[in-house]
């Protein structure tokens, strides 16, 4: 075949497999190759599903070649490491869950395997997903795959990579507080981040419950809504899932740009943004104008207390969602004498540097006589960032602004813990309040890949995949990292 | 900011984590450091606001008091570190 597979679209992948012009074990098996002789470099991969994913190929062939199948059936996907995936090792890159073998699989797992996704393995993380480079893995790091030199970004950055590598169609990761638009933008995919409540939560390894979303990274637009159709939607064991019906998020894609308002929020533009990054935004900015969009300047005031706000909520859901590694019915347990001690040894062995500073701060933030001074005092400004963004849609259909200050950085770059927090500045809010938003790359500064953010009001994830969709045609981004360019 | 010893090694009791001498020290410095960031919620007058929990508004989902199927014992017990008779086994406690 003269097409190079890795180049395709997901749903391009679909269309050959469905014409049975390829096939769903022919696939899968240029897919394992690639990531034979990539991943060595990127690191994407905690496990590699091999065997699995060739009887699932096998099986889906059987599918099409019956005429059954749908636009995802076939094609293989990869899975960030906290989504379980019933009986695969499903370790959250930490040393507390290296031997968990999940009993069931996770609502967005089965949603794809019920697509007739093909599971090829899982992916690297941040430990429990609380990071924004992946050099907090337990494991190891992955590499940006534009520059092994520096950081894919995080927590999702082994899904970021893999995508960028094509060591992947299509992956799932999940967004706390900017985890898959940050690494999409660094290692320059597509990344959603549906509104709270659009993905079942349920079998995705909690860390900050109010906020926690899974969502598709691909390399296309068009490709993320298709994935985001397939795991969207209703879900009785998740109480937070929302009940409302999504519908086909790929419906109104190409409707285009024009009469679109789109805000631009004037605090994003300050200090701290890199002047190559902002020129990518002000340059998508004017490709909107000039595809027919109203762009204008809206402001979030409280935007400047938001990183505060979630460095007290997002630790506090995690100390208590992480109360659950005690070594007693799952994970790691160290040898003790006593219960207590066993409680202490077990999690002290398990947990990492930045899970448990996170812990701590959390368990400090809601102990006796802080709660009111900085836990609630969070709550309270929380409803203030809504009404931020409530203001704003009175007035704007979407927002555009950076999805991170910078390009990727160098590995050891970004040492100091509240260093790293400011990077999450420009997607924290969003998830305070709950919104959708999409990160897709709109250019490059220095060789490294630039993303631009879409946010929209809640459930408006159809509208973020239009307004994303105009940008992507009139950007054109066709650059790939160097070391995929080979078959 | 920095916060004292005492407290780091009382925070750490309450979650169940042993330290080492490193850790406190750097623990002390830098939960000072995010604290004295989140200080600054402290600049605005909140006293009117109401607290946000969730960003979705949601009430009171209840299902069905429906009998269901449940896990089979040995699948819920498979990744126990140790499993005595159908049971979780800790160590001795009275």
């Amino acid at each position: 075949m003269d097409i190079r597979l890795s180049e395709c679209s997901v749903a391009e992948l679909g269309r050959l497999l469905r014409g049975r012009e390829l096939s769903a074990a022919e696939l899968t098996e240029y897919y394992l190759e690639r990531i034979e002789r990539l991943d060595p470099a990127v690191r994407a991969y905690i496990s590699v599903l091999a065997d699995k994913a060739r009887i699932r190929a096998r099986e889906m062939d059987a599918l099409l070649s019956a005429g059954a199948g749908g636009p995802l059936t076939g094609v293989p996907a990869a899975l960030k490491d906290n989504i379980c995936l019933a009986g695969a090792v499903t370790t959250c890159a930490s040393k507390a869950l290296a031997n968990f073998r999940p009993p069931y699989s996770a609502t967005a797992a089965e949603k794809l395997l019920h697509a007739g996704a093909v599971v090829l393995g899982k992916l690297n993380m941040d430990e429990f997903a609380m990071g924004s480079s992946t050099e907090y893995s337990a494991f190891f790091p992955t590499h940006n795959p534009w520059d092994l030199a520096r950081v894919p970004g995080g927590s999702s950055g082994g899904a970021a990579a893999a995508v960028a590598a094509g060591t992947a169609p299509y992956a799932i990761g999940s967004d706390t507080g900017g985890s898959i638009r940050q690494p999409a933008s660094f290692c320059g995919v597509v990344g959603m981040k549906p509104t709270y409540g659009a993905v079942s939560r349920y079998g995705l390894v909690a860390f900050a419950s109010s906020l926690d979303q899974i969502g598709p990274l691909t390399r296309t637009v068009a490709d993320n809504a298709l994935v985001l159709t397939a795991i969207a939607g209703h879900d009785p064991k998740d109480s937070t899932s929302a009940p409302n019906e999504p519908g086909d998020y790929s419906a109104g894609l190409e409707e285009g740009a024009r009469g679109l308002k789109i805000g631009l929020p004037k605090e994003f533009f300050r200090e701290g943004l890199a002047p190559g990054v902002e020129k990518v935004i002000r340059d998508s900015a004017r490709r909107l104008e000039s595809l027919g969009a109203e762009v204008g300047e809206c402001s979030l005031p409280h935007m400047d207390h938001a990183i505060a706000a979630y460095y007290l909520i997002a630790p506090a859901e995690c100390s208590s969602n992480l109360a659950r590694y005690d070594g007693v019915r799952y994970g790691l347990r160290a040898p003790a004498a006593d219960v207590i001690d066993m409680f202490q040894a077990s999690r002290s062995a398990g947990f990492g540097p930045e899970v448990k500073r996170r812990i701590m701060l959390g368990t400090y933030a809601l102990s006796a006589g802080y709660y009111d001074a900085y836990y609630l005092q969070a709550q309270k400004l929380r409803t203030l960032i809504r009404q931020d963004y409530e203001r704003v849609f009175a007035e704007y259909d979407v927002i555009l602004s950076p999805t991170a200050p910078t390009a990727a950085y160098r590995f050891g770059e970004m040492s100091d813990p509240l260093s790293m927090y400011m990077g999450d500045i420009y997607t924290i809010p969003v998830n305070l309040a709950g919104l959708p938003a999409i990160s897709l790359p709109a250019g490059l500064t220095d060789g490294m890949p630039v993303g631009v953010q879409f946010i929209g009001r809640h459930f408006e994830e159809a509208l973020l995949y239009q307004a994303a969709f105009a940008l992507e045609q009139s950007v054109a981004f066709t650059e790939r990292p160097a070391l995929t360019e080979v078959d | 900011m920095s916060i004292s010893a005492a407290e780091v090694e009382r925070v750490a009791f309450l979650a169940r984590l042993h330290l080492t001498a490193a850790e406190k020290e750097d623990y002390a410095r830098q939960l000072g450091a995010v604290l004295s960031y989140a200080g600054r919620l402290r600049e605005l007058d909140l006293s009117a606001v109401e607290p946000t929990a969730h960003a979705t508004p949601l009430f009171n989902v209840l299902r069905e008091d429906a009998p269901g199927e449940s896990m089979e014992r040995e699948l819920a017990l498979a990744n126990a570190p140790e499993a005595i008779d159908g049971f979780f086994a800790v160590p001795r406690i009275v």
